[in-house]
């Protein structure tokens, strides 16, 4: 890293050498400081998927803690003497206990042996039997086993340099934050959601103006939303039955008089207008007292919430399901009141001005929530239920009159149903909490092992909250706000396309920080605490509200002196360092967010515009002596949040800061995500092309990992000779594409040849076909079962050599399985074992009767394939499990697909012998020929610069960059530069050669653009898509060919082809297509009554079973389709005729 | 254009070209935007209406003809054919890629191998191993074939890297040993019954290759110092690898010939003197230094084209508004600066030699099928 820094420093001083500028001599010195250097830091202190860790060390530290503290005690119901305590709560190391052997686990341990990665969860019990025996202590209970992210605290990964990931089977480069869940790794995906405990103005279908609030406590979860209906104020909450006005409400909570309500409201008499009509509504209704609002909100409460167990009525109502997150200690809802009529000032606010609605897809407004989170409340339900559990155990042994054995409490303690129930939930991605009535699907994901990028991908996507199916443009466009936090380019395409997104290089998602310590230093700081003042002083125009995490805290007459001086004790290290302080002008508050799932980002601190970071800074952190976390700490660089950008001023660069600049982007290409990161030169290209390579980047073959070759996933794809790219970017040296790339640098000549490259399809050379260029691995795993049944078992055996056919089985060795190193062709039997004729059987195993299983291998004919590798593990039953990897290498063919990095996509047209191919004045021949006319629909410029600088990059023997947005900083070599480069090894600046013709030999009419470019070969290959059939399998109803490659399928002549064809008049055609070919079948038709007869064979008559008689038999031909249908309606009682005429 | 009588029209020299029209017949031209005139005017009767017979006649052609050796090593040659035809020289660079016969591993029995290397990729990487032998020694190997002394080379390669050293050690292709009596592994008998009869290999050589009196006293070898394969420790590789007669339309690896390819003899001509500090400024453009400078006397310095052979048509020179009138780079079309650069199974003189029987051997076809 320092070295390609340093050859930096000089390109720039080489590049800036040339002219001089007067203006910039006479300019301040204001030498820019190159903070690149920050970022592999910053990757090397919080990785790239820090915000998994993160989120999940919280859980496993501090999370999983609170939850039990909360739900400490369980007691019997009848005795209360009889109770266990959990005293304390952490979670082990990650093992496995097997015939009471405690052996560590690793996660190729697991991978590999179809196991989860999980650690148990230990507790300090205390517990009492009951009134007559003592208390008792238990340290170190199992209560089950946590599934366990790689690379966490809790991982045997944590810490580990290189060489003993190496011993643990693990790639450096593999990032973790997944977990190995049965021998798949699954990750959670981070899930976007609106902002819980906040208040959101915005509007319902019919245009009605609302305020929102989702409550999340640790208690309950509930949505409280006051809306404005035909000019009246209601409040709509699920407690419920209908829409309650919102005077009662503040009634019911003590607020009894309208005056209180109004002062509150604020002075302005345009908000005590509009809330008029609400308060006469109430007086028709005849509540004035808070027992008459009560009584009102009574009749209005659904009977059945009564979840808590104590029904405490309208008031409790109030209490814990309106506004949760608002506390009301001793019953005094002052707080509470408060809150309401600043959401229904806010809703006002929004209807006497458009402007102050707040936007849903605004990423200030949003939370990720990440698998810690997730699991906490995974955890949190399943834990409560095995206290439930335990409970109605012992209940039930108590409530019997006399027990037979002694009682212990602390037996009863199952850990089964929290394994099973995290595993499960990993496993399949379905978090059902009943308790938070919550039921989502697809939680987790399969880490995509396609490409190493592919990994990272997963990682880092996050999945939104509204089904896909919405058609609306509001959230899929580009919000502002996602700037340098989610990756502009990376979003599928199609129906998740702008609802999908990804994180950027640098965002660090918070999780959720103690809010006591801050509370009390807000009051330190000059908060009028809000219990003290009256409704009238809330919203005095000299004053700003103080609002932490939703909460009110109070009101501060000099906000901007409050937020400097908070953000002065976070830079500091007083507060947490991702604490957000945010004025906001225009709603007269200060915010300050200490939650879990804000996003945030780096940027440098500048005073006045002057940067705080200095190059002897640097030259400490490149000697090593200062790393990310002490910038942090010396408050040269802070971490804001989207909310609190909206005060900041960030200039993009050094040189363009002025004095009213407070902070400094660290480097602009960290707006781009991991995947859109490997694009060299993304600024020239035309966006969607960006987005286009995002998706292809993880289809590309390469490298997985470095320990691809021990893996055992069920396809892997690897290249034979895959290369690092010639023109690199900044990300891909911080991701480490370079060391597992995925893609080969091929020499491009961009002319069209043969005619075979239209619509983008690429000539080949065929010498370089033969000399490695795209060829490829494929490695699928077939896995077979030797079952254990309950006194047998299926049997190892030697393959009788006096078989049938001994060509399918001379692959097997002595123990029935084939060898590693074995050719394997279609058709060959990879497996024989013995398995019981009847598994039930309770003879000896000796004395059971076996049959012959084999499993045969089915793959292209003509293609052979090896076995790879045969591994050999138990399940959890303890079953024989074997698994074969079989490899086929294969080398390009025609309709195979190939990709540059500038979502240039296309399949080879035709393999050429390379003396046809043309040839340079050097004697370099292209690897492929790209048509040119792929560059003006696609302006994909980014592509042309690559290939000028890997041209260069070749030629004078050093890698070129093109980051995005990297020219000014030195990340991205300018053409000039690279032009000159060109030009000093002898070729033209532009690129362009002189091409001989290697068909004619004569010299071709124009220079052509060559040079190496970048190429992916992507995994849709032909070998795995094409299928034709003549004759083949049918069904077994209808008896027309099957459907699908997999079943050997016959090609359906659809309803649009069959339209052309009646259309064309061709009536043999589609008699031969839909019935000669399809599912012909002859019919015994009696003309009389017009139903299917049959031929008796023996007798060789032919019979109407409906007349009874033969005599007015003829055979036709049918489809056995349209038989069927009239069997069909006949058993429903519909009697179809066929009714038959001579033909003419 | 003004009407000009026909009788007032300049005589044409009857018998010899024009200057512009030569000049489009034997050079290609170089512009900044495309070449030109980069078409063979092939036609015998192109120039008839000149007088100009433009066919191609025989002791012109052995008049004209030269081969001029530049430079000649081991490995690769360079020559100027002079006074030769674009398609001639091409069919001569076509052979030599893809119709000259090599010998090439082409089968590979891997007794053991526990490298990381999978098998087929050790068997590929072998196949592009050149060997050094002359394949004119040796007879293709048809399907029916069964290999023997006359068209198969047999290899052996046997390394293993010792557990206790704990290093890794790097197979390379000299380590590739040659095996002059052929396989040395047993084909799998189906009946042992007759256990008189010798068990066969998987070749059947009558005798031994090194008997033979080219293989005397020079073993054959194949090309050092390629990395096959590393090996970890413990790991070990057992494998014999067959190799057979071949051609380059096949497979790349039968290829003799890295790469072979031609350029026209470049020619740079000044029309006018370019003096003084534009002079100075040319012979600074040009990255190849093909301009120098000549004193005139009297302190007048003009350009001159001094090394118009190296010019690699990058146009710098031509590249500014203005000069692409002042320089004009061509290509002579008849001279051809030809490069073989050879695998080092055969020498690169002998490369050409042969691919010119090849031309000859497919003409002499043609002239008998038409006969």
């Amino acid at each position: 890293m320092e070295d390609s820094a340093k050859s930096h420093d000089n390109l720039q001083s080489a590049g800036g050498g040339g002219v001089v500028d007067k203006q910039f001599l006479t300019a301040p010195v204001k030498s820019a400081v190159d903070k690149f250097q920050l970022l592999p830091e910053f990757l090397k202190v919080r990785g790239l998927v820090k915000q998994h860790l993160e989120s999940f060390n919280y859980f496993i530290r501090t999370e999983i803690k609170k939850i039990v503290r909360a739900n400490n005690v369980v007691k019997s119901r009848y005795d209360p003497n009889v109770y266990i305590r959990y005293t304390d709560v952490w979670v082990g190391r990650p093992s496995e206990v097997v015939d009471g052997v405690t052996d560590t686990l690793t996660p190729q341990k697991c991978r590999l042996g179809d196991k989860t990665y999980a650690a148990p969860i230990f507790v300090n019990i205390e517990y009492c039997n009951g009134s007559d025996s003592r208390t008792m202590m238990k340290k170190e209970v199992v209560i089950g086993r946590m599934p366990i992210m790689l690379r966490s605290l809790s991982c045997v990964l944590h810490g580990k340099d290189e060489d003993e990931l190496a011993k643990l089977g693990e790639c450096p480069l593999d990032p973790g934050g997944y977990f190995v869940v049965k021998g798949n790794e699954k990750v959670i995906l981070i899930q976007e959601q609106l902002s819980k405990n906040r208040i959101i103005i915005d509007s319902d279908k019919k245009g009605c103006v609302q305020a929102s609030v989702m409550s999340s406590t640790a208690m309950t979860k509930s949505k409280t939303i006051i809306r404005m209906e035909k000019e009246k104020i209601y409040l709509i909450l699920n407690a419920f039955t209908s829409k309650v006005p919102i005077m009662v409400v503040l009634k019911a909570m003590g607020m009894e008089t309208d005056q209180e309500v109004v002062q509150m409201l604020g002075r302005d008499p345009q908000y005590a207008s509009l809330l008029l009509p609400s308060i006469e509504d109430c007086a028709t209704f005849g509540v004035y007292t808070q027992h008459q609002a009560l009584d009102f909100l009574e009749k209005k409460r659904k009977k059945s919430m009564s979840r808590f167990g104590k029904d405490e009525g309208a008031l409790g109502v109030l209490r814990d399901i309106f506004i949760p997150n608002i506390p009301v200690r001793e019953n005094n809802f002052h707080l509470k009141c408060v809150y309401v009529v600043v959401m229904v000032r806010r809703m006002m606010d929004a209807i006497l001005n458009e402007d102050a609605m707040d936007d849903k897809d605004y990423v200030g407004n949003k939370r990720l929530e990440l698998s810690g989170q997730l699991l906490a409340l995974l955890f949190e339900d399943l834990f409560k239920s095995m206290n439930d559990t335990i409970k109605m155990a012992v209940d039930k042994i108590l409530s019997k009159a006399s027990r037979s054995s002694r009682f212990d409490i602390s037996q009863h303690i199952l850990k089964d149903n929290i394994t099973n129930g995290l595993e499960r939930s990993l496993s399949t991605g379905n978090w059902d909490v009943s308790r938070f009535k919550m039921h989502r699907k697809g939680i987790t994901q399969i880490v995509t092992r396609l490409s190493f990028i592919g990994a990272f991908g997963s990682m880092t996507k996050i999945s939104p909250q509204f089904e896909k199916s919405r058609k609306v443009s509001g959230p899929r466009a580009l919000q502002p706000s996602q700037w340098g936090m989610l990756c502009p380019c990376d979003t599928p395409e199609g129906e998740a396309c702008g609802l999908v997104k990804n994180l950027a290089l640098m965002t660090h998602v918070t999780t959720d920080e103690e809010e006591g310590p801050i509370i009390s230093l807000c009051y330190c700081l000059g908060v009028e605490d809000l219990s003290l003042l009256s409704g009238e002083e809330l919203h005095s125009p000299d004053s700003f509200l103080v609002i932490l995490n939703g909460l009110i805290l109070g009101k501060h007459r000099r906000p901007q002196l409050f937020a400097n001086g908070m953000r002065k004790l976070r830079r500091a290290g007083k507060v947490g360092d991702f604490v957000s302080i945010y004025v906001h002008e225009k709603q007269r508050c200060v915010y300050i967010a200490s939650d879990g799932g804000r996003v945030c980002r780096p940027l440098v601190i500048a005073d006045k515009g002057v940067s705080r970071i200095k190059h002897h800074h640097m030259k400490e952190l490149k000697d090593g002596v200062r790393n990310f976390d002490s910038f942090l700490r010396d408050g040269l660089l802070e971490y804001l949040d989207v909310n609190e950008e909206n005060n900041a001023l960030i200039a993009l660069y050094e040189g363009e800061a002025t004095s009213e600049t407070t902070h400094i982007e660290i480097e602009p290409f960290t707006i781009l995500g991991a995947c859109a990161g490997l694009i060299p030169y993304p600024h020239h290209n035309q966006s969607p092309r960006n987005t286009y390579q995002c998706a292809m980047g993880k289809q590309a073959m390469g490298n997985i990992a470095h320990n691809q070759l021990t893996r055992m996933d069920t396809l892997i794809y690897l290249l034979v000779y895959p290369q690092r790219p010639l023109l690199t970017t900044r990300t891909i040296e911080l991701v480490g594409y370079d060391k597992l790339g995925a893609g080969q640098n091929a020499t491009v000549a961009v002319m069209s040849y043969s005619g075979y490259d239209i619509e983008d399809a690429i000539v080949m050379n065929k010498s370089s076909l033969d000399r490695g260029f795209g060829r490829c691995i494929v490695m699928k795993k077939m896995s077979a079962v030797y079952q254990k049944y309950d006194h047998v078992s299926d049997q190892i055996v030697s393959p009788r050599k006096s078989q049938h056919d001994p060509e399918k089985i001379q692959i097997l060795d002595n123990d029935g399985l084939a060898s590693p190193g074995e050719i394997i062709r279609h058709q060959d039997i990879y497996l024989q074992k013995d398995c019981p004729v009847d598994p039930k059987t309770k003879s000896h195993p000796s004395q059971a009767q076996y049959r012959t299983s084999r499993q045969t291998y089915k793959g292209a004919e003509g293609e052979p394939a090896v076995v790879d590798r045969v591994a050999l593990c138990s399940d959890k039953k303890q079953n024989l499990i074997v698994k074969f990897m079989i490899r086929h290498t294969r080398r390009p063919e025609v309709g195979d697909k190939f990709s540059s990095r500038h979502g240039q996509k296309g399949v080879c047209g035709t393999i050429i012998q390379q003396e046809d191919f043309p040839f340079s004045e050097r004697g370099i021949c292209p690897d492929l020929i790209m048509n040119p006319h792929g560059f003006p629909s696609r302006m994909t410029v980014g592509k042309m610069i690559e290939l000028l600088g890997s041209k260069a990059g070749v030629s004078c023997g050093k890698f070129h960059y093109g980051s995005a947005f990297g020219e000014p900083s030195g990340h991205a070599d300018k053409v000039e530069d690279i032009s000159e480069t060109l030009v000093k090894h002898g070729f033209c600046y532009n690129g362009k050669d002189f091409l001989y013709s290697g068909i004619t030999g004569t010299p071709l009419q124009a220079y052509i653009f060559m040079g190496p470019i970048y190429y992916q070969k992507l995994k849709h290959m032909v070998l795995d898509k094409m299928h034709a059939r003549g004759m083949g399998p049918r069904q077994l109803i209808t008896r027309q060919p099957t459907e699908g490659r997999s079943r050997n399928g016959g090609l359906r002549v659809g309803e649009m082809e069959r339209d052309c064809l009646i259309a064309y008049g061709t009536s043999n055609l589609i008699y031969e297509r839909l019935m000669i070919s399809s599912d012909p079948f002859e019919v015994q038709v009696c003309r009389k009554c017009g139903l299917l007869g049959y031929i008796n064979h023996q007798t060789k008559s032919r019979m109407c079973s409906a007349c009874k008689n033969g005599d007015n038999i003829s055979a036709m031909k049918l489809p056995y389709a349209c038989k069927l249908l009239f069997q069909e309606l006949q058993s429903m009682n519909i009697v179809p005729r066929l009714q038959l005429d001579d033909s003419g | 254009m003004p009407k000009i009588p026909l009788s007032d029209l300049p005589v044409l020299p009857q018998n010899h070209l024009p200057l512009h029209i030569l000049l489009q017949k034997t050079r290609v031209s170089c512009n900044n935007d495309a070449p030109t005139n980069t078409e063979d005017i092939i036609y015998s009767g192109a120039y008839a209406a000149m007088g100009v017979d433009n066919s191609l006649r025989l002791d012109e052609f052995r008049k004209n003809f030269k081969v001029k050796v530049i430079k000649l090593s081991e490995e690769d040659m360079e020559f100027d054919l002079i006074g030769i035809d674009a398609s001639i020289a091409n069919a001569f660079r076509r052979i030599l890629i893809s119709e000259l016969p090599t010998m090439a591993i082409e089968k590979v029995l891997v007794a053991n191998s526990s490298s990381v290397v999978q098998d087929e990729v050790l068997a590929h990487r072998l196949g592009l191993i050149p060997i050094q032998v002359d394949p004119r020694l040796f007879e293709y190997m048809s399907e029916n074939d069964v290999p023997n002394e006359k068209n198969t080379i047999v290899f052996k390669l046997h390394f293993k890297c010792e557990r206790k050293s704990g290093e890794r050690r790097t197979v390379y292709s000299h380590d590739l040993k040659w095996l002059p009596s052929g396989s040395e592994y047993m084909l799998p008998t189906e009946n042992s019954s007759d256990p008189s009869s010798k068990p066969k290999t998987y070749t059947s050589f009558t005798s031994s290759q090194d008997s033979l009196p080219e293989f005397l006293n020079n073993p054959i070898t194949v090309t050092p110092g390629i990395i096959i394969t590393k090996l970890g420790p413990g790991q070990e590789i057992e494998l014999e690898a067959h190799a057979v007669k071949g051609l380059g339309q096949t497979h790349a690896k039968w290829s003799p010939v890295a790469t072979a390819w031609y350029r026209m003899l470049p020619e740079v001509i000044l029309p006018r003197d370019i003096i003084g500090e534009a002079a100075q400024k040319l012979v600074n453009k040009c990255p190849v230094k093909v301009f120098d400078i000549e004193d005139m006397g009297d302190g007048v310095k003009r350009a001159t084209v001094a090394r118009p052979r190296a010019c690699t048509l990058c146009r710098e020179c031509i590249r500014e508004p203005g000069w692409e009138n002042k320089v004009e780079l061509r290509r002579v079309r008849d001279h051809f600066i030809f490069t073989i650069e050879s695998t080092g199974a055969m020498p690169p003189e002998v490369l050409f030699t042969e691919a010119v029987q090849i031309l000859e051997d497919k003409c002499e076809r043609v002239i008998t099928v038409l006969s």
